[in-house]
């Protein structure tokens, strides 16, 4: 028996489950790594020699590499995780999340302070909230 | 004995710490966040909590995939903010309170709540961001915290309906501990956003209006909602708002609201932010 996944049908989102994460672990843990200062200046210094301390697969390093962190996502990365990657590079939640979504970082800012992405509730469904199913 | 006073939700987003510790908190963006929080650091200056147990979760800083807690309570003396990646935040280091947290702790685990004991912890933005809203700036915190971190990282979270009872069998655990202490219950995050994929930048405003209405009102009904309403209609990261519902089970079934704040946005978020009082005092 399989575990059900209602949520593997979301629109523009991977949920990072056990599955996620087994296939994640060692990109993550890299993430992870980084949070130490030390870390950072050799990654910094030399990415690919950094990367390749890490049992992670050559998809996993070109992804960090090319800064593609949808692929990541695909990949098993977890966004809190991959956060230590662009807090390394100087960069906030919010460059990297208009970089994910492909929008511009104006446009992004812009639709932010507009109310955020428009389409919310309607368009991807779902049963509301306060009722009761059945 | 100790008793539970007031519960304070708060969303936590990590560039609210960044204005503040920048000095933009007067930038016309972020003022229109902090303006929020002015009632709640007059508000909190009189109600001087000894203790506040403060919910909130780790973003893959004191624990990685090696160790993922789903409930880990914080028993240390101190604990010391975190470097996430940028250097830790310029704020004081939290003093924990390790007699209450060994009770609550020995009290939840009896309640059939198994909890992680945690002796050694940096804690990151989730729990410095609210406490910077709540106090602003001062050299050392006015008052213990015991840390209680909730995976939300990995999915599947504990379910609404876990953490509401959790907030229940936490009220009577501070009721049972013998010195007089005010204690309050903080529930962070949220609300509605989401931070990754090509869905990134959801907000919900309508769900995040519904879900504050029904915390205050009727949490039993609230507390029926299923992950998957959470992460399709608030976001993946909106889940996060079922912490709110451990504070909301630790406070009476009747609560006076006397504070709301809900703003769009901050960085990639909705603020949300409540103040109830418990309406069971002696």
């Amino acid at each position: 028996m399989s575990l059900e996944k209602p949520y593997a049908n979301i629109p523009g989102t991977t949920i990072f489950d056990a599955d996620q994460s087994r296939k994640g672990y060692h990109l993550n843990m890299f993430a992870f790594s980084l949070m130490k200062a030390p870390n950072r200046e050799r990654f910094k210094a030399n990415e690919r020699a950094y990367l390749d301390e890490w049992p992670m697969t050559e998809e996993q390093k070109q992804a960090v590499l090319d800064r593609n962190f949808n692929r990541m996502i695909e990949l098993g990365g977890n966004i809190y995780f991959l956060a230590k990657i662009f807090a390394t590079d100087g960069k906030s939640f919010q460059y990297a999340a208009a970089l994910m979504t492909g929008m511009s970082q104006e446009d992004y800012l812009q639709m932010m302070i507009n109310g955020g992405r428009p389409e919310g509730l309607k368009k991807f469904g779902g049963q509301n909230m306060g009722e009761k199913n059945g | 004995m100790a008793r539970i006073t007031a519960g304070v939700s708060s969303s936590h987003v990590p560039a609210i710490g960044a204005a503040l510790d920048m000095g933009k908190t007067q930038e016309p963006y972020w003022a229109k966040v902090f303006a929020g929080y002015e009632f709640s650091k007059r508000w909190i200056a009189e109600q001087k909590p000894d203790v506040v147990f403060l919910v909130y979760n780790d973003h893959a800083t004191a624990f990685n995939l090696d160790f993922i807690p789903t409930f880990a309570i914080g028993c240390a003396e101190s604990f010391a903010p975190a470097d996430e990646g940028w250097g830790a935040r310029p704020v004081p280091t939290v003093q924990g309170h390790p007699e209450l947290a060994a009770h609550i702790a020995q009290s939840l685990i009896q309640s059939d709540f198994d909890l992680t004991l945690v002796n050694k912890m940096d804690v990151d933005h989730g729990l410095t961001v609210p406490m910077s809203l709540m106090f602003g700036q001062p050299k050392a915190w006015p008052c213990r915290v015991i840390p209680f971190a909730v995976n939300v990282v990995q999915y599947p979270p504990p379910s609404g309906r876990r953490c509401y009872q959790l907030g229940k069998a936490l009220r009577k655990a501070v009721e049972s501990f013998d010195q007089n202490l005010n204690v309050q219950v903080w529930g962070t995050g949220g609300m509605s956003h989401q931070i990754q994929g090509p869905r990134a930048g959801l907000i919900n405003k309508e769900f995040d209006a519904r879900f504050l209405d029904l915390l205050v009102n009727d949490p039993e009904t609230l507390s029926q909602i299923p992950h998957i309403d959470y992460v399709r209609e608030a976001g993946a990261e909106g889940i996060e708002l079922v912490m709110w519902l451990i504070m909301r089970g630790a406070l009476s079934p009747k609560v006076k609201e006397v504070h709301r704040f809900y703003h769009i946005p901050a960085s990639n978020t909705a603020v949300g932010h409540l103040i109830l009082e418990d309406m069971q005092q002696a």
